[in-house]
């Protein structure tokens, strides 16, 4: 990935903000083994690289730098498919309600 | 320059945090280890009537309570003979940002504006972060939100992603962190990066903002019904909804009314794990929050919590994953109401509940929350099978949180579960022996704790023995 992004561009940044193994003393040891990290959006100052450090400015204006990781970032959390389990809950509540009361 | 690094900027806690809030804790300390409550929340906050006008200017309040009369036929189908309750739902959906945290965030984002704070800072991956976000558009203040959004492999919990879309959707700039209570070093950072106030969720300010709440729900079910409502159920995390919603219930004078909390079954998943993380479908409202924070409200953000729950709370149901589920569809289904699954937590509790209650009772399911992607039951559990969480139908007792989540096959099967009070209770005295060291306690702090816990000066003498305090009354 060579991409070069614009400045101005819309981006991601990454940082490591504790490494693996320095993590609070707290934490069980699965997180332990893995570092605390960062994502944040802004607008790149500068042409940038994907996987290189870069600067952005966030939406309230601050100044952050970090590895360029997404050059595009996008909304991808969805509804996603129906599930069985729960599709068949409103039919059988109706019926319930339709059956004479006792 | 100050040093960033961990250890330096958690050293700096207590000051950052004066500089951020604006209220010296100190001066509210009493004897060995209590405070004067209820002096702190009179003189850092503001009253009932200061906190509607507030609210008011940014139409945030006045949400409309609703009987949800087919949910009620329901219980009365399931319940014994003259049993089953009218089920009432405060719509608090209809709030600015989708929930009751805009009444939380309201009392902040303008403490802030009128002090003169160029920003608000919010430690939260919950409704709060899109409440403070959109009070701070509307105050013209600026607004920086730190959530814990991923696992290790950069997988992001769908609820929380949606929540973040949203704060951005107002302007905010989100700081994602990936799963672990340093996240508070990361927040306490941007505090001193940017001498922004910190809205956190359990000053004074956050807490007297929901007391509107109790005081509507108890003026509507008045002016509807003449009478007050019997039971009013609570989705219980931080344990500010409860204590606000009950404070404004006692303001109003409905001291009759029973107040249950009510969370989501999580036992067995670790908070701060990051295998964990990713295998819980409830973000919120469950005991993984509800239990450490009722046990030890002092490990909030601040030094001294404005929300503690166990001053006010009668009774604590559990409920299992799948029928917050089922009740979110039910709701859907029956009366029309699509909302997000967490703010059913209470509705899930209130309709095994109703069951046992009288015909003439009323029982109040005081808030719902917004839904949308990622917030929904089917995000929630497409999510769940991509982690290898099973989900079938069958009897939710055998759910077992982090490996399966049933749906009911009947709504018979739904269940509210007591947590014992009595073991909370003694769990808050250990975390008291254990976080302070105290070996002897005087009069003022038998007071306080007696308060806390809700038992007589000479029961929580008698419990204290257990962890070898005493109190000398001098």
């Amino acid at each position: 990935m060579t991409e070069k992004i614009k400045a101005g561009t819309w981006v991601q940044i990454h940082q490591v903000i504790l490494p693996a193994g320095e993590r609070a003393p707290q934490v069980p040891d699965d997180t332990q083994e893995v570092p605390l990290e960062l994502r944040v959006k802004g607008f790149l100052l500068d042409n940038g690289v994907v996987g290189e450090e870069v600067e952005i400015e966030t939406y309230t204006g601050r100044r952050l730098s970090g590895i360029l990781e997404d050059p595009h970032p996008s909304y991808e959390h969805k509804f996603g498919r129906p599930v069985h389990e729960l599709l068949k809950i409103g039919r059988e509540l109706r019926r319930i309600l339709r059956e004479k009361e006792v | 320059m100050a040093a960033s690094d961990y250890q330096s900027v958690m050293a700096r806690k207590n000051e950052i945090m004066k500089k951020a809030v604006g209220i010296d804790y100190e001066r509210f300390s009493r004897g060995k280890i209590s405070f004067d409550y209820e002096r702190m929340m009179s003189e850092v906050g503001y009253s009932l009537e200061e906190i509607r006008k507030i609210q008011r200017e940014t139409g945030v309040g006045n949400t409309p309570l609703l009987e949800l009369k087919n949910i009620t036929r329901l219980v009365r189908k399931l319940a014994p003979a003259g049993k089953g309750a009218r089920i009432f739902l405060k719509d608090e959906a209809c709030n600015p940002s989708g929930s009751f945290k805009a009444r939380r965030a309201s009392v902040s984002v303008y403490h802030a504006w009128k002090n003169g704070y160029p920003g608000v800072v919010a430690a939260t991956s919950g409704n709060y972060g899109a409440a403070v976000a959109s009070q701070a558009v509307m105050r013209g203040l600026k607004c920086i939100i730190v959530q814990e959004v991923y696992d290790s492999r950069g997988k992001g919990q769908p609820e929380i992603l949606e929540k973040g879309r949203k704060c951005e959707a107002y302007g905010a700039e989100v700081l994602q962190l990936t799963v672990g209570p340093e996240l508070f070093y990361t927040f306490l950072r941007v505090l001193e990066d940017t001498g922004y106030f910190n809205a956190s969720l359990y000053t004074p300010f956050g807490i007297a903002g929901v007391e509107t709440l109790g005081e509507e729900l108890c003026r509507q079910v008045r002016e509807r019904e003449g009478r007050d409502p019997d039971k009013v159920v609570i989705t219980h995390a931080g344990g500010g909804n409860l204590t606000g919603t009950a404070r404004g219930l006692l303001k109003a004078g409905a001291d009759k009314t029973e107040i249950i909390a009510a969370s989501v079954d999580l036992t067995g998943l670790h908070m701060a794990s990051d295998y964990d993380f990713n295998r819980k479908s409830f973000t919120t409202g469950h005991t993984g929050f509800g239990v450490p924070f009722a046990t030890w409200p002092d490990r909030a953000d601040v030094p001294r919590n404005a929300a503690r729950p166990l001053r006010y709370m009668d009774r604590y149901l559990t409920v299992k994953q799948g029928e917050v589920f089922y009740m979110t569809e039910a709701l859907a289904q029956l009366e029309g109401l699509e909302r997000g699954p967490a703010g059913n937590t209470s509705l899930a509790a209130a309709f095994a509940l109703a069951q046992e209650m009288d015909q003439d009772e009323i029982i109040v399911v005081q808030e719902t929350e917004y839904t949308g992607a990622g917030k929904h039951p089917y995000a929630q559990l497409n999510f769940a099978l991509e982690n290898g969480i099973e989900v079938k139908n069958g009897n939710p007792e055998e759910e077992i949180a982090g490996k399966s989540i049933v749906i009911p096959e009947s709504p018979a099967q739904i269940k509210a579960r007591p947590v014992d009070l009595d073991k909370i209770k003694l769990s808050y005295l250990r975390n008291l022996a254990e976080s302070t060291g105290v070996k002897e306690i005087d009069g003022t702090d038998l007071e306080f704790l007696s308060a806390e816990i809700r038992k007589s000066p000479e029961e929580v003498t008698k419990l204290l023995k257990e962890f070898n305090i005493v109190v000398n009354r001098v």
